[in-house]
């Protein structure tokens, strides 16, 4: 379905310009970076999942052989609470630092409490032995329900509940509450309630590459820091402001990024690593290993959430109750909110409300996750539309064909949509040949839906023009999946010349213009949008170079193909963008453009995936045997990476609903905490995806363009769970659909 | 502990170098080589990250002692392409958009080339359980499995 009648270079799928670097190992990843006299940090946690900090003697450590430095909590600046912009949500920065190192208690198993700096990585770790901490052990809480009751240990003792009592600290951070209409009335009017409660598991981003950073702070006070991350500027802020740093004394330069999924938008060592430099003087590397990853960064939230659905007989929502609680782990700050606004977001519902409640739990503080808030959301709406779909007798897609949002439709969460591509989603979904393709034994077909708002931020984008006439193109946006192949992609179409030419690279927060994170789907939209904006002063600027050169007005120069053409009446030849860059010391100097903006309008995605299992009987396992994801990208600039998108985020869907979770024992070990017991889906665990990219363009983009890399982790959970119960009889409510649940659900029946 | 010597061969190259007993070859690839292109995802033979050729077998460096490849032949992803000319599962790889962040593809190009050299004409499925030791968390595999299959056929066809 993806057009290109109108373009040369969008709508394209080029070899990405980094891409020999990174099959032949050549390129820089965030534990790549090593300088002379580099020391390695450790950092040592608590062994407990809640324990109160009596008191901390580092003084062994300290005098052992090899180490040059060692710090705890006492080392950072004690910070008010101050809530900030950390990517796509806010932080509390005062939470922040307490979960880098902690400060009085501990909150999770494996949050940091002290660490070192030492001339090798062992030094280090032996060091860590010889720090003495005495803990005062206390109850843990891992469950939402539990650590929202009356009488749950408390994380926090200052927190109270918003709107409740002030006087009785709770672990229920922040409600939310988004009504429409009279539910009351609505469900009067309903020929069918369904009402169900769903569970879904704390789980990990599972990036491939763990966090890393090398840090290096100069007598002068400015700090380099090196490292793989969503968002270099972020980096910068977060590191600055724990430390009490001005943000122009730290630079960051972002190494090439292993994945992130969101998680990377946040820090967790940086400024240990700054301080441990500047405690010893020397450069300091901090590589975390997978264990510490899975116990300490990420993860998301788990949910239980509960819906009830009314249907008039035929086919039309009359309203609607939602109740998601989110669980944020160690400090306030789960997904709820964007949680809350779309899991009606779909659907037009004359009467809804929804109720969100972000708990605080003894796990590691929740990290940003492909759309926070909204698989778990969908997992559960979208499980009650099938069943509903049932129960009317409807077509689940035609169901939803009855009651989706379009053009003009009052979003769940406020504003009118513009033009979307949803109905169009689900047209293509039900033309698609998956969806009437016959099933065997034991197989069944589910469908699940996804929206996700996607997020616009600033950008900046600068072009320098080479004296040959080829263009070195610098953002500040990190390139997680292929996005320096659409920002070269972008410049190409705009100035004319061929897409080699132009070397776009990711720069660091001292040379880049700001640019907010790589996170809400947002490079290509807005970074994107930075890029044009740029190439069209670029082009501007070369038209009136060549009317200088020409003698004419500037207004009577048009630019075509890379070149500059002048009247016909003036009998020049056209001056090739190589011809105006070889004169430019004559027509005024070196030629470069820049934009910086806030982006406005990224334009909301919704995507409909299609899911084939087949289920033993015997032993409960499920196979994915067919998929396909079909999703609205307004316009994709580089297709194959558009359907990378779709791909990768359909196969953590199904990690999601059919395996992974935390296991944690009832003192708040994560049991689990490698890949061979974490187990994310492996080769032959997945069968080809299909794809198909529906375009609805975006009409506040330039080239149509909307987000398209949170969306497809979306509609997973709830097409795998459907499937399942179209071929195994059994509604699964609570995730993974592992062998062992599902065969119990079986043998039940 | 004092260090060990070993002498050995990567990628085609006489090496030396001291380790410690305990070094993981993984710990001597990167960190006393400076051979950064093998990655490490999980240092537990989980990820499949690491992957280097060992005497022509297939192994996880986290998995062996930087010892154990005194007078062995190894082979890293810095190895596999002839000087500037990239190898041909290197150029699927990229034609068919198998990487987005780039962090598994030198595992799961060195762990190709090792089931190309076994069977040069894999089924999806075959490619499929022999790479099951690599992990993607970014591709969902598609893009991957057809590079493999793709890269396959040109080798093929290059062979006859
Ligand atoms: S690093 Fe060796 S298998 Fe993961
Ligand atoms: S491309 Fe990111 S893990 Fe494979």
């Amino acid at each position: 379905m993806s057009t290109n009648k109108d373009y040369k270079w969008v709508g394209t799928s080029p070899i990405r310009p980094d891409g020999a670097d990174k099959v032949t190992g050549k390129a820089a990843f965030g534990a790549d970076k090593n300088l002379p006299g580099m020391l390695h940090g450790k950092i040592l946690r608590s062994p407990y999942g809640h324990a109160k900090i009596k008191s901390i003697d580092t003084s062994a450590a300290e005098s052992a052989p090899g180490v040059l430095a060692v710090m705890t909590s006492k080392d950072l600046p004690d910070l008010a609470s101050e809530m900030g912009e950390a990517g796509e949500s806010a932080v509390d920065f005062r939470d922040l630092s307490q979960n880098i190192l902690a400060a009085g208690k501990v909150l999770y198993h494996g949050h940091a409490v002290a660490a070192v700096a030492a001339t090798s990585p062992k030094l280090a770790k032996q060091a860590l032995k010889l720090i003495k901490v005495e803990y005062e052990e206390l109850p843990v809480v891992l469950e939402i329900e539990d650590a929202m009751a009356d009488d749950a240990p408390i994380l926090h003792e200052n927190q109270f509940t918003p709107g409740g009592s002030q006087d009785k600290p709770s672990n229920i951070a922040g409600k939310m509450k988004l009504p429409r209409g009279d539910i009351e009335k609505g469900f009067a009017e309903a020929d069918v309630i369904v009402e169900r409660e769903f569970t879904t598991p704390t789980v990990h981003q599972g990036y491939i590459e763990p966090h890393a950073v090398t840090a290096s702070m100069s007598a002068s006070g400015h700090a380099d820091v090196w490292c793989c991350t969503q968002g270099a500027f972020v980096v910068r802020a977060m590191t600055a402001k724990v430390l009490n740093m001005d943000v122009g004394k730290v630079k960051v330069t972002p190494s090439e990024i292993g994945g992130g999924f969101g998680a990377k938008t946040t820090v967790y060592l940086e400024p240990i690593a700054v301080k441990l430099s500047e405690m010893s003087g020397r450069p300091v590397k901090m590589v975390m290993d997978r264990e510490e990853v899975l116990r300490a960064t990420g993860p998301t939230s788990a949910s239980v959430i509960k819906i009830k659905l009314g249907a008039t007989n035929d086919g039309k929502l009359v309203a609607a109750e939602g109740t998601l609680k989110y669980g944020a782990g160690a400090y306030k700050g789960s997904p709820m909110g964007p949680g809350c606004m779309c899991v009606f977001a779909s659907y037009e519902i004359p009467n809804f409300v929804v109720r969100g409640f972000d708990v605080v739990l003894n796990k590691p503080k929740v990290a940003a996750y492909r759309a926070p808030g909204a698989p778990m959301a969908a997992f559960a709406m979208e499980s009650v539309m099938n069943e509903m779909a049932g129960k009317l007798d409807l077509d689940p897609i035609d169901f939803r064909l009855e009651n989706a949002v379009k053009e003009g439709s009052v979003a769940a969460y406020g504003p009118k949509f513009p033009a979307i591509g949803f109905v169009e989603t689900l047209k293509a979904a039900k033309e698609h040949p998956h969806y009437s393709a016959p099933l065997g034994k034991n197989q069944g077909r589910g469908v699940g839906t996804g929206f996700w708002f996607n997020i616009g931020m600033q950008s900046s984008a600068t072009l320098n023009v080479n004296e040959s006439g080829s263009v070195t193109l610098i953002t500040g946006s990190a390139d997680i999946g292929g996005s320096r192949a659409s920002m070269a992609l972008f410049a190409a179409e705009e100035l004319g010349i061929d897409y080699d030419l132009i070397t776009p690279l990711v720069s660091n927060t001292e040379e880049a213009g700001y640019c907010d994170v790589t996170g809400g789907s947002r490079t290509t939209f807005a970074t994107g949008m930075a890029v044009v904006k740029a190439s069209k002063n670029l082009v501007a600027n070369m038209k009136k170079r060549a009317a200088k050169t020409w003698g004419v007005e500037v207004d009577e120069v048009l630019w075509q193909d890379g070149q500059a053409v002048p009247p016909f009446s003036s009998g020049k030849n056209p001056m090739s963008m190589a011809e105006i860059a070889a004169s430019a010391a004559k027509t005024g100097g070196p030629l470069t453009a820049s934009a910086s903006l806030t982006a406005q309008g990224a334009g909301a995605g919704f995507g409909v995936h299609i899911c084939d299992v087949e289920v033993d009987p015997e032993t409960g396992k499920t196979d994915v045997i067919r998929y396909t994801a079909i999703q609205d990208a307004g316009k994709a600039i580089h297709p194959a990476y558009v359907e990378g998108q779709y791909q990768g985020g359909a196969a953590q869907g199904i990690g999601w609903a059919l395996n992974e979770e935390y296991v944690y024992n009832d003192k708040g070990v994560l049991q689990n905490f490698g890949f061979l017991d974490y187990r994310m889906p492996v080769a032959n665990d997945l069968p080809m995806i299909d794809t198909v990219i529906v375009e609805v363009p975006n009409p506040a983009h330039p080239y149509g363009v909307r987000g398209v890399g949170e969306t497809p982790i979306v509609p997973p959970l709830a097409a795998v769970a459907e499937a399942v119960n179209n071929a195994a009889g059994v509604r699964i409510t609570d995730l993974p659909i592992s062998p062992p649940r599902l065969l119990a659900e079986i043998d039940a029946k | 502990m004092s260090k060990a010597h070993v002498t050995t061969t990567i990628n085609g190259d006489v090496v030396e170098y001291l380790c410690e007993p305990d070094q993981s070859m993984l710990e001597v690839l990167r960190d006393n080589l400076e051979l950064t292109g093998t990655k490490e995802g999980c240092a537990t033979g989980d990820c499949g990250a690491c992957s280097v050729s060992l005497d022509g077998r297939l192994v996880c460096s986290c998995l062996v002692l930087g010892v154990e490849a005194e007078g062995k032949q190894i082979e890293t992803i810095e190895g596999i392409a002839d000087g500037s000319e990239l190898h041909p599962i290197q150029q699927k790889f990229l034609e068919n958009a198998a990487l987005q962040c780039g962090i598994c593809t030198p595992g799961f190009i060195v762990a190709t080339k090792a089931l190309l050299a076994k069977n040069p004409d894999p089924t999806e499925e075959e490619a499929r359980y022999f790479l099951a030791g690599n992990l993607c968390r970014c591709t969902g595999y598609d893009k991957i499995i057809r590079a493999v299959l793709d890269a396959a056929a040109e080798m093929r066809g290059a062979a006859s």
